[in-house]
């Protein structure tokens, strides 16, 4: 145990090293599509409306860390991995190595999270200066680390499945796009026909948009929600281990 | 040091390697010899665990490289054919991660690292960013770093593929020098000279079949040591094999007057190539 959590570590120190070296522009990348939501949608937009009994910018803030958290954990796991595995072709290295198939998904995963974290926190604290009545709980934190770390997983379960650089840029217009304005980010969910609303139910985007929004605006927390998350996450590790084990084929 | 028995490898319809059967032994460099697509690299992926065979078994250091891949990678190192360093992290940090993947103490991790640059002279570029490094340096870095945990067997696929002449050079000393030093090798190439200068046996692989398996001496005695080439009608080269150069002249000096061309050399394992599959080792 102590050995598999050295090994993930270790995985993860590389893209740590990359991160310290560029930190600031990792940083400030990722942090021009939220405020440019915030400010086109909270600010421009949504100017004098209310959603369920807040503002509108009340109500945006934590679907944008919600999308913020899931394009900064997918990229930030499944781009680098996709560039070690296709381009340098360093990931053979570490499939070469002494070090357990679970230790390599959770460490490339890792980088994902930290990421994600960083992201999300960082548009946190601009938020907070726009909008100090916001209200934060630990259970804010647990379901924003684990939005991480579904969609660090997702990433790395892309990165694992893409066959070249194009593809995983598919994924990510196919897949993450749509999610960013679709999972509960900047509409209420029960303003939609029945319909819609049990498809938007399926993305894991939503779920999290729902538990971050219901502590923000002092809701009654969503549970099942949580767990839904939870599962995705799994489902996500799981298919990891599937396609690593098929790949050595 | 390695067994291979009856190792298969198929991809779809392809036979890429059929019923291999090898012995390495601890000590020797020994050489893989065959065209590009012949089967080597296959090969070197099934004993680096990378890839699954389809049938057969292959054992390094008495460890089945399917049952006991952790047991097989810790005893291994390897040098692929294509470049596979993290190009954003420097030399050192490159070696680094390696050191941590394979376990190694961190006082021991930094003294390993400084040794092992030190002996494929690198250590003024440790901290260098390996994108700009030149293609040898890259090169002795990948070796450098599959040094890092003492394994006993190393795996190099084509290790000078692309490289200038000296470059080249240098990388054969140090490769002997390894090997001095107590590494077993294996290597794949399709530089005739190559395997030559550097390996004690070579296995000449063609179209996934080990065809000829021996010494470069014992490989060109059993052809015949010395070539005479013949161009007639300057369209058609022949090429006799003869025992020795008193044979090779006679023939050469009893051949009728519209022979223009002849050439008396020594044979070499391109030859040895050739005459075993009517290709040349460069071909695809």
């Amino acid at each position: 145990m102590v050995n598999m959590l050295m090994d993930t570590y270790s995985v993860l120190w590389t893209d740590l090293r990359f991160l310290a070296r560029h930190w600031r522009r990792t940083l400030a990348t990722s942090l021009v599509s939220p405020v440019l939501y915030l400010v086109a949608f909270g600010w421009g937009l949504g100017r004098g409306i209310n959603v369920e009994g807040a503002s509108y910018l009340e109500f945006v803030i934590p679907g944008i860390v919600a999308l913020t958290a899931m394009t900064s954990s997918f990229s930030g796991a499944g781009m680098k991995l996709n560039v070690d595995r296709l381009f340098y072709r360093c990931f053979d290295e570490c499939l070469m190595s002494p070090v357990s198939p679970l230790s390599l998904i959770i460490g490339k995963a890792l980088i994902g999270v930290v990421r994600g974290l960083i992201s999300s926190v960082a548009f946190l604290i601009i938020a907070f200066i726009i909008s100090p009545t916001l209200t934060f709980s630990p259970l804010f934190a647990v379901a924003l680390v684990l939005t991480c770390f579904v969609f660090a997983f997702f990433g790395v379960f892309a990165a694992l499945l893409a066959k070249s650089h194009q593809d995983m840029a598919t994924f990510s217009s196919l897949v993450i796009l749509p999610m960013t304005f679709l999972g509960g980010t900047f509409f209420s969910l029960s303003q939609l026909p029945e319909a819609l609303k049990i498809i938007l139910y399926i993305i894991p985007l939503t779920h999290s948009s729902q538990c971050l929004r219901a502590v923000t605006l002092g809701q009654p927390f969503p549970w099942l929600s949580l767990l839904v998350i939870v599962g995705f996450g799994l489902a996500f590790f799981l298919g990891c281990v599937l396609v690593l084990r098929r790949s050595s084929v | 040091m390695i067994t291979i028995e009856n190792l298969t490898k198929v991809y779809g319809e392809v036979k890429a390697v059929e019923d291999l059967n090898l012995e390495i032994r601890p000590g020797e460099i020994f050489g893989f010899l065959g065209p590009n697509g012949a089967g080597k690299t296959t090969t070197i992926r099934i004993l680096t665990t990378l890839t699954k065979p389809t049938s057969g078994h292959a054992r390094i250091n008495g460890f089945d490289v399917l049952r006991e891949p952790l047991k097989v990678k810790r005893a291994i190192g390897v040098v692929q054919q294509h470049i596979s360093l993290d190009r954003d992290l420097s030399v050192r940090e490159n070696m680094e991660v390696h050191a941590r993947l394979h376990h190694l103490k961190s006082s021991e991790r930094r003294q390993r690292i400084t040794e092992l640059l030190d002996y494929v002279e690198l250590e003024d570029e440790s901290n260098r960013i390996v994108t700009d490094l030149s293609g040898g340096m890259k090169r002795r870095l990948m070796i450098a770093r599959a040094l890092i945990h003492r394994p006993k067997l190393l795996f190099l696929d084509e290790p000078t593929v692309g490289l200038d002449a000296q470059t080249r050079r240098r990388l054969w000393e140090l490769i002997r020098r390894m090997n001095i030093d107590g590494t077993t090798v294996l290597l794949t190439t399709h530089y005739i000279e190559e395997a030559e200068a550097l390996c004690g046996r070579v296995g000449i692989i063609h179209q996934g079949h080990l065809i000829a398996l021996g010494s470069p001496l014992e490989l060109r005695q059993r052809l015949g040591l010395v070539t005479v080439e013949t161009l007639s009608n300057n369209k058609d080269t022949h090429y006799i094999y003869f025992p020795d150069r008193t044979a090779a002249t006679s023939y050469a000096q009893g051949l009728p007057p519209e022979v223009k061309t002849i050439i008396v050399r020594e044979s070499n394992l391109e030859d040895v190539f050739v005459e075993l599959t009517g290709r040349k080792v460069g071909d695809d």
